[in-house]
């Protein structure tokens, strides 16, 4: 087996190095051979790992391949913990990455730096292996900076534009926050455990739970707390939580494929993986729980609103991506650790082939990205159309399809988990969730609607030109298309009830919300008709649908006729702009004027300007007027090396 | 009596000749040069009184290698002299200054 | 043996000999490339490698009335130096042969430095480390100026001979002092001495101050390191590439013989002043770093910070520390050469890739090459997996050890600002257009090493064991 999990995670980088520095000789054809037959055999070994843990009923392998270092006793080390969790991880993230890379190979077709893309999405798969398939906390953070670093290369792929250049930096900044916090958390499990390995701190979590620290001298914080929400804080990073999320939406300048793969199915949840990786700890500290709970029902409502806003296919599926990171963050936060790893899952899938999708629209509209001027793509471009029906479906949870399942389970584990009492953060989660999902079907219904239904907005040239994507796009939509309708059927039930997996994840049997939901489950087709007959969630998405059917579909027709005839009630009677007037003027304006309030007083003046400007320009100018004392003159130099002389002899007498 | 201490006082006013001769010194290379001469002699100077006062010889072979040394180094400097004043015609301190920062 | 009792100087003597041969040989080359002067010179080299090798590993040896000695450091900073002065004349080669500079006084004088860093390594008493370090020193100002034609050249040749003399001389009145108060000028006599009566004498202390600007001036740490820009900026670039790499080993060897072994009795008085040094050099080095534009320049200015480091290992006054510097000391040499090697390589026939602006786009030219002048940064800048991170960890160790946080938080800011400059190379590689889109004129040979280099840098960062290890064992069998 250890050959197996060597050969899953060094294929890809192999790819990567053979595609990044022999591009040139091996042409283009070349790089997209190997690269794709090493992340294709990644993917099978994957699924053989998987099957060989799940179905043959394999024991978990927790071993180290290489000790770099030891230092102080402080083992530094390579090492594999291959469980279930690693192995769904791995699956998920080799299959996500087999169909992008064949799906770049028809949507990058024309661009130069076609042997570079490749090269990076390959070592992003490495990279990203590398941080699932950790045994330690060191290696673990050598995969997050790995993969941050390969995603920084890629968002400013297109490095000659201004905002993508932009982005890059945005996302690096960002990100730098999250990463001081965790790089503390893990210097909190060193200090407390003097461990890097997973197995140790873990077995130690009890003691590090009974200690305290004084941070601010006189207030006493549990060790396991601060741990535990330092941990987090680079979770907020890579999972662009709120108010670290602000890097998403502008990563869409990368090329649509790495939106698909890094920024939607597998990097931005790394933060989800590394919290459920961690439960053993997480669950010693209900605060940090809490936190989790918070920050993630903040993100997963406050960002689906604004995703009705956006206009950018791209920014819409982002803000979407948000706001389903949200739902995990708050799955984690009820402990409910499988159904945020469930809900990953299924959203790798769905969302990827959503952002497949609006990569293959984009293509036909010829990289225009604005749905306004789109519509009717619907008979131009029938796979896009029919698989973009499945995802969005997933997406807003009807009923049958994988993000249903995910979900809804998600919903009942929130509205289960009384432990964290019925005050402030129950209800605020509950509520967040539960509108949540009439947000998420209003916003996926109206770019749906605007994208492939309604009148043809685009400009005849464009139109003349709109045909279905190449094969190479369109089979990765479907074989996306197929685990995003029909995954939830058959994993729910083992992969929430039926301990799937096992020891990996460890939650203590008061918060077990899961468990309590298990109880009264029966299948999965119980599970829709239990879901149809009591929630509200199933109705609020069709809602959701239908309202966005009505303002974005039905309503662009009428306005001008009502607007002649009743210019009175225009306005009143129009409900389209009342939303919008809703959303732009009120959520939107206002979060905007919050926002660039925020923007410009924290981050422009005191991040940017006093503290990373600040800095580097203080230091720039210390450095000009440093530079000047070396004049040139011998006889300066000469004076320095006396001075020095001076110094030292100063320093002796004073000594 | 002539002392020890004479000796070495006499051996740091040399010294601190040949340090104040070559930042004072801003015209001529040569000047540099026989300023280090001085550096030397000086440091010689405290070797032999050193090695008289001790009644050890080694420090006296010291001497020997130092003058030597200076010999070698006189050469050197000397032919950089050379170098630098075909490149420049000018052997002048303060124009020596294309470097900085 | 062959040398008979002299055996244990037998790396210096071959390689005076063999320095006789090359000597006479290349007054009869003609040719234009002067292949046999190069050959004659990496065999001399691999001669004198083999008479390292052949002596005893792990004996303590004293030789000429215990002047010399021969020791495990002194072999371990004997092998280093041979080699990367073996890779800086491979990377000179196709330089000088572009240039028309290709005379048998680089490899010459290249030698005859090599035989002052190898006596200064096995130094056991203040005379043999004089004689080393001048012939050293005497060998580096003739190399500085060796091109004849160049006014830039000459100056900043002028400027090290002068600078360079008066720190021997200043070193020198050191070791005078130090020879009048404990009458000997052997490391162990001087040791005897102070531990018997003269710690606290104070004329034995402003020796020493004297002696520690030699030292500081050597290494290049801040204030006596106005000399080391300059030169760097102003050599030709395989000389520089010589003066930053193998002298580094000599300055180390410099500093323990005299300090530890000699004065270590005396710790707690050097220790403030190296401290003051270190700490100028990591500060001044890599915040003046950030203003060049000028690559040599720049490494300079790091070669500087990095002195720093060096420095700060020695302060600490433990084993751990003196290891963390050999470590230390031992992969920035391989880092060094191969970062002056890059920007040999990217020179050509009547130009020099002196400017940051000239690495540009180097990703579009030679991926491959980026990549290696990436891990030369990377390893400079300290960035994990690569052997300068380790390099840097052994340190910071080592200060917190010794109890010094503040330091290690003084390092640790200034990696943070030094990242800065190195990361600005590699975004110039990977982030902007070309200007300049010749082709490498490097023979394969040099290719390869200078990519065996490059790799050497990651792979020693990923298994740091074996080179920790016997530096530490080195370390322990010496003191």
């Amino acid at each position: 087996m250890h050959g197996i999990h060597l050969t899953i995670v060094l294929a890809p980088l192999a790819a990567a190095i053979v595609a990044g520095l022999f591009g040139r000789q091996i042409g283009r054809a070349g790089a997209h051979w190997i690269t794709n037959l090493a992340v294709g055999s990644s993917f099978v070994l994957s699924a053989m790992v998987l099957k060989h843990l799940y179905l043959d009923g394999g024991q978990a392998e927790n071993y180290s391949l290489y000790t770099w270092a030891v230092s102080e006793g402080l083992r530094m080390e390579v090492g594999f913990l291959v469980d279930r969790l690693t192995a769904l991880m791995m699956v998920v993230v080799t299959f996500v990455s087999w169909m992008v890379h064949i799906y770049t190979i028809g949507y990058m077709h024309d661009d130069p730096g076609y042997q570079r893309f490749f090269s990076y999405i390959s070592l992003f798969t490495f990279a990203m292996l590398m941080l699932v398939m950790s045994n330690n906390f060191l290696q673990l953070f050598f995969g997050w900076e790995a993969v941050g670093v390969v995603s920084y290369l890629l968002i400013g792929f297109w490095f000659k534009r201004e905002t993508a250049i932009f982005a890059n930096l945005k996302a690096f900044l960002v990100n730098r926050v999250g990463d001081f916090g965790f790089i503390l958390g893990i210097a909190g499990v060193v200090m407390f455990t003097n461990s890097l390995d997973y197995a140790t701190v873990f077995a130690s979590a009890g003691s590090i739970a009974a200690q305290s620290v004084e941070v601010l001298p006189g207030i006493p914080w549990n060790a396991m707390t601060l741990i535990c929400i330092l941990l987090f804080i680079g979770a907020m990073g890579k999972s662009a939580q709120a108010p670290l999320h602000v890097w998403l939406p502008d990563s869409m300048e990368g090329p649509t494929p790495i939106s698909a793969l890094i920024h939607a199915a597998t990097m931005v949840t790394a933060g989800i993986f590394m919290v459920a990786r961690m439960s053993p700890l997480f669950e010693l500290s209900e605060t940090a729980l809490a936190v989790v709970l918070t920050i993630g029902a903040i993100t997963a409502f406050f960002m689906g609103l604004l995703g009705i806003v956006q206009n950018d296919i791209k920014r819409v599926i982002a803000y979407s991506t948000l706001s389903q990171l949200g739902y995990m963050t708050v799955a984690l936060g009820v402990s409910a650790y499988s159904a945020a790893i469930f809900h990953l899952m299924t959203h790798a899938f769905f969302k990827a082939l959503l952002f497949l999708g609006a990569g293959s629209v984009i293509i036909a509209m010829h990289h225009e990205q604005d749905i306004r001027k789109m519509g009717g793509l619907r008979k131009y471009m029938p796979i896009t159309y029919w698989t973009a029906v499945i995802g969005t479906l997933a997406l807003i949870g009807f009923p049958g399809t994988s993000g249903f399942f995910s979900k809804d389970a998600l919903i009942e584990a929130v509205r289960e988990s009384h432990w964290h009492g019925q005050g402030a953060v129950y209800w605020i989660a509950y509520l967040s969730v539960v509108l949540g999902v009439f947000v998420t079907a209003l916003y996926s219904f109206r770019m749906f609607f605007l994208v492939f239904h309604g009148e043809e907005r685009m400009d005849k040239e464009t139109k003349s030109h709109l045909h279905e994507s190449p094969w190479v796009v369109t089979v990765p939509l479907i074989l996306l298309a197929i685990p995003s309708a029909i995954i939830g059927w058959f994993t729910i039930e083992p992969v929430l009830f039926g301990g799937f997996f096992g020891e990996a994840i460890r939650v203590t049997s008061e918060h077990d919300v899961l468990a309590r939901i298990g109880e009264t489950f029966h299948g999965s087709w119980e599970f829709i008709v239990h879901a149809v007959t009591a929630g509200p969630a199933v109705y609020l998405a069709l809602a959701g649908a239908l309202t966005a059917w009505f303002l974005f579909l039905k309503r662009p027709d009428l306005p001008e006729k009502w607007a002649e005839k009743f210019s009175g009630v225009y306005n009143l009677l129009d409900r389209k702009y009342y939303f919008d007037d809703l959303y732009i003027k009120g959520f939107a304006a206002g979060g905007r004027r919050l926002g660039l309030f925020l923007w410009k007083s924290g981050d422009e003046l005191v991040i940017d300007g006093m503290m990373v400007n600040g800095t580097a320009r203080s230091i720039g100018r210390f450095a000009s007027v440093l530079r000047r004392v070396q004049t040139g003159y011998l006889y300066h130099y000469a004076f320095a090396m006396f001075f020095g002389l001076t110094l030292i002899l100063a320093w002796l007498l004073w000594a | 009596m002539i002392g020890l201490q004479h000796y070495l006082t006499l051996s740091a006013i040399l010294f601190s000749l040949s340090i104040a001769g070559i930042f004072v010194n801003r015209r001529n290379l040569i000047l540099l040069l026989m300023c280090i001469e001085l550096m030397l002699l000086a440091v010689n100077f405290n070797f032999i009184a050193f090695s008289r006062s001790l009644g050890d010889e080694t420090g006296q072979v010291f001497v020997f290698f130092i003058l030597t040394v200076a010999a070698a180094e006189a050469a050197i400097g000397l032919a950089i002299l050379v170098v630098v004043f075909r490149n420049r015609r000018s052997i002048n301190v303060q124009e020596l200054d294309t470097m900085k920062g | 043996m062959i040398f008979g009792q002299f055996s244990p100087a037998a790396p210096e003597i071959t390689l005076l000999i063999m320095i006789c041969i090359v000597l006479i040989a290349d007054l009869f080359v003609e040719d234009e490339k002067r292949a046999t002067t190069f050959w004659l010179a990496i065999a001399s080299l691999a001669v004198t490698a083999w008479a390292v090798l052949a002596s005893a590993p792990d004996a303590h040896t004293l030789l000429f009335d215990g002047s010399y000695v021969s020791d495990a450091l002194s072999q371990v900073l004997k092998l280093f130096a041979i080699g990367t002065v073996a890779i800086g004349f491979l990377y000179a080669r196709d330089y000088l042969r572009q240039n028309k500079l290709m005379k048998g006084e680089y490899y010459l004088l290249g030698l005859f430095g090599l035989l002052g860093i190898m006596i200064m390594t096995s130094a056991n008493s203040m005379l043999t480390m004089y004689l080393g370090l001048e012939t050293l020193s005497l060998s580096l100002y003739a190399l500085v100026a060796f091109d004849r034609n160049s006014a830039t050249s000459a100056e900043s040749a002028m400027k090290y001979f002068v600078l360079g003399a008066i720190a021997s001389g200043t070193l020198l009145y050191g070791i005078s002092w130090i020879y009048g108060i404990t009458g000997s000028l052997q490391f162990d006599g001087i040791a005897a001495a102070v531990r018997n009566d003269a710690i606290n004498s104070m004329p034995l202390w402003f020796g020493m101050a004297f002696m520690i600007v030699g030292i500081a001036f050597k290494f290049g740490a801040v204030p006596f390191h106005m000399w080391l820009p300059d030169v760097y900026q102003g050599a030709r670039t395989p000389v520089t590439l010589y003066i930053a790499s193998a002298p580094k080993l000599a300055a180390l060897a410099l500093i323990l013989r005299i300090l530890v072994d000699g004065l270590g009795e005396l710790h707690v008085v050097w220790q403030g002043m190296i401290m003051v040094l270190a700490v100028l050099s990591l500060v001044v080095g890599n915040v003046v770093a950030i203003a060049q534009t000028n690559i040599k320049r720049m490494l300079g200015y790091s070669a500087i910070a990095h002195v720093g480091f060096i420095l700060i290992a020695i302060f600490t006054g433990s084993q751990d520390g003196y290891a963390a510097a050999l470590f230390y000391t031992l992969t920035y040499v391989v880092m060094a050469a191969g970062a002056f090697g890059m920007v040999i390589l990217l020179s050509r026939k009547g130009f020099e890739a002196e400017n940051l602006a000239d690495f540009k786009g180097l990703n579009a030219r030679s991926p491959w090459f980026a990549l290696m002048m990436l891990f030369f940064m990377f390893g400079m800048a300290g960035v994990p997996p690569w052997v300068g991170f380790f390099a840097k960890l052994n340190v910071i160790s080592a200060v917190l050890n010794a109890g010094f946080p503040i330091l290690a938080l003084i390092m640790v800011l200034a990696s943070v600002i030094g990242a800065y400059y190195y990361l600005r190379v590699i975004w110039y590689m990977y982030f902007d257009a070309a200007e300049d889109r010749s082709v490498f004129q490097a023979d394969i040979d040099t290719r390869i090493v200078l990519s065996l280099n490059g790799v050497a840098v990651l792979v020693l960062g990923i298994i740091p064991g074996w080179l920790l290890t016997l530096c530490i064992n080195v370390i322990r069998t010496v003191y």
